[in-house]
């Protein structure tokens, strides 16, 4: 059996035991984490409003997104109009031109945002949609990565997900190309 | 063919020699950007180290750690001990549910199992979906970079290919029209495919998930679209808790292109509704070498490429030059522990002057790697005749003060009056493509004792 084979070759093969280090709190040196995060997001290509009421969000997104047919939320207080349970196949999501998706947790020090199964209905939802909307509250926000995984339990849902910006690639001559397999923007909404 | 020669090759073609040195030093240069911005970056390096130290040595815990939590979560496990086993297995999923279609994320491991043709010859389609990676498989080539795997392709060659394979304009170049038209090409393969293959950059232990980080979201893309996922990993791609990914994840884009973060960092944990998920865990050669004392540290890759960027040698000589899946210098210290003879030729393929274990986000001794094979290489006898003649000739007249004299004053002697075509032929490596200095009178000793006859 492979297994035992692996096993008992590292058993036999391994160093003596070195512990496992404590991480101390690493603190983020800025205070105001909103506009950290803002700074990052837009070096990621991605856009940061700020918006007061969920009626601002369908009059950004009419304007923003004028040719959308078909635009799917999950965001309570928002609907769209594409009704996320009766999807069986996830490739019909293909048609969806804006996904709108409340995040859960913001970092400023990279301006990723944990996004969860639960949190999307379909786990492809944030990623093969045209157009990603993220809603954030500005409470949400920590300063560091280390701080994000302690309030997060990756393995509470099947699935969950840090997203940084629209989907890119630099894989020709390492020119940055936005829109690469993913999204082809993804903006994040703050509502206070 | 050795690197030395494959490199001669690279190099002749001077402006996109320059080329590929630039474009692959802006990624350091990135790199040092974003490390800079970190006030606690050499504690988050020291951190990971420590934190793999503490991996391969309870590695065999872990593995059963992770496999358990894994079952737990109503994943289904498989365990390699070689490429042929790794092969096998992904081949006996597909063909239990009769999936002949795949779509891959980038892996490092399936192209060091040279999954691909096993998975063709076996009637299985395969395609990459990683830009790069989907490039490279159209010419049919392997990557020369394991972060930018077409990292040696000018865009007027990946014109001409996707106008060959993928119908693009004739003599299009612009990036973002090729880039749309793979996006086309790819997103449909992701709706026709029948199962989605991942590598893995982490695993955790205490959680049984995976971790894989994108920024093209192709790994989501094809996981999420089809019912079964495959996830292939080496065994040293351990880690022990969730709260070590906050260091790991910081460290692995800023290194490897100067990226705060992926833009897609997905974990996975359970199969999806109706959906089958598989890991398999390949150790093909690991769990000796950790074994080997002086080299068990480059199992504590993880694969973020700096070491290439840094690379005087890599940037200078491609990756391909290398003649393995991981170029440059982490590579180099991998390779020759799987056949030292074959790879005999790579810790030679160094400057040693240290760039590599400098940025390495895991500090490993890279170059002291370089340099403890190369002693293991000389003792087993597989240098080149002219080098080991040469070295040896270096070692007597290095350790004799006298012969050193003697030999300095006749090389200088030579230098001066030799006909050019005696100091710059092909036995003189050398005098290739550079000018030997002029060759003073005499030597810095003479000099010294000349100007200061009291001392
Ligand atoms: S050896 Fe270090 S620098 Fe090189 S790829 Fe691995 S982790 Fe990165």
């Amino acid at each position: 059996m492979s297994k035992e084979k692996i096993l008992s070759r590292i058993q036999a093969n391994k160093p003596a035991a070195r512990a496992l280090p404590d991480i101390p709190a690493f603190e983020f040196a800025t205070s105001d984490l909103h506009a950290a995060f803002t700074s990052l997001a837009e070096a990621n290509a991605s856009r940061c409003l700020s918006l007061t009421s969920t009626d601002e969000m369908a009059n950004f997104i009419s304007v923003q997104f004028p040719e959308a047919k078909q635009i799917a939320s999950t965001y309570s207080s928002y609907k769209g109009n594409v009704d996320l349970q009766a999807v069986t196949d996830p490739s019909e999501l293909k048609q969806v031109d804006v996904a709108v998706i409340p995040g859960q947790v913001g970092v400023a020090e990279n301006a990723a945002i944990w996004v969860t199964e639960e949190d999307c209905v379909h786990r492809a939802l944030p990623v093969i949609c045209q157009h990603l909307i993220l809603v954030l509250s500005k409470k949400q926000l920590v300063g560091n990565l280390h701080e994000a995984y302690q309030k997060i339990q990756i393995d509470q849902s099947g699935y969950g997900v840090f997203i940084a910006g629209p989907s890119k690639t630099a894989d020709i001559e390492q020119s940055l190309v936005i829109g690469a397999q993913g999204a082809r923007s993804l903006t994040i909404v703050f509502i206070d | 063919m050795q690197h030395a020669d494959k490199a001669a090759t690279f190099i002749q073609n001077e402006s996109k020699t320059d080329w590929h040195n630039a474009s692959i030093w802006r990624a350091r240069e990135k790199r040092d950007v974003a490390a800079h911005g970190i006030p606690e970056w050499e504690h988050l390096r020291e951190l990971a180290s420590q934190i793999k130290d503490n991996v391969l040595s309870n590695l065999d815990h872990y593995l059963v750690q992770f496999e358990e939590a894994a079952t737990r979560n109503g994943v289904q496990v498989h365990w390699a001990a070689t490429a042929e086993d790794h092969n096998r297995i992904v081949l006996g999923i597909l063909q239990k549910n009769k999936l002949s279609k795949v779509v891959k994320s980038k892996s490092m491991l399936t192209e060091e199992c040279h999954l691909n043709p096993f998975l063709e010859a076996n009637g299985v389609e395969v395609i990459d979906t990683d830009l790069g990676e989907r490039i490279i498989q159209l010419r049919d080539e392997r990557p020369s970079h394991i972060v930018a795997p077409a990292i040696h392709l000018k865009k007027e060659e990946i014109g001409e290919l996707f106008h060959e394979k993928l119908g693009t304009e004739k003599g299009a170049t612009d990036p973002n029209y090729l880039t749309e038209a793979a996006r086309q090409h790819l997103r449909s393969a992701f709706m026709e495919s029948h199962a989605g293959l991942t590598g893995v950059n982490f695993a955790v232990a205490e959680t049984g998930g995976v971790v894989i980080v994108t920024n093209e979201g192709n790994s989501d893309m094809g996981v999420h679209l089809n019912k079964v996922q495959i996830h292939c990993m080496g065994i040293e791609k351990i880690i022990p808790r969730a709260q070590d990914l906050g260091i790991f994840v910081r460290l692995l884009a800023r290194s490897a292109i100067g990226q705060a973060i992926s833009i897609f960092t997905s974990h996975y944990h359970r199969p999806k509704a109706g959906g089958a998920m598989h890991y398999v865990i390949v150790d093909n050669g690991r769990s000796e070498h950790l074994g080997r004392e002086d080299f068990r540290n480059g199992l504590k890759c993880i694969r973020c490429g700096a070491c290439m960027n840094t690379c005087p040698v890599y940037r200078r000589s491609g990756g391909h030059s290398y003649g393995y899946t991981i170029p440059g210098p982490i590579g180099s210290i991998l390779t020759p522990g799987k056949d030292l003879k074959q790879h005999s030729d790579l810790p030679f393929a160094s400057t040693l002057c240290g760039s590599c274990s400098d940025v390495c986000p895991v500090k490993i001794d890279i170059h002291e790697q370089l340099y403890k094979w190369r002693q293991i290489i000389a003792e087993e006898g597989h240098l080149n005749r002219f080098k080991r003649w040469s070295m040896r000739l270096a070692g007597k007249i290095l350790s004799s003060p006298k012969a050193y004299r003697r030999f300095g004053r006749l090389a200088r002697w030579a230098l001066r009056v030799m006909p050019s075509s005696m100091v710059y032929n092909r036995w003189n490596d050398w005098g290739k493509e550079r000018e030997l200095p002029t060759a003073p009178k005499q030597s810095f000793k003479e000099w010294y004792q000349e100007n200061h006859p009291a001392s």
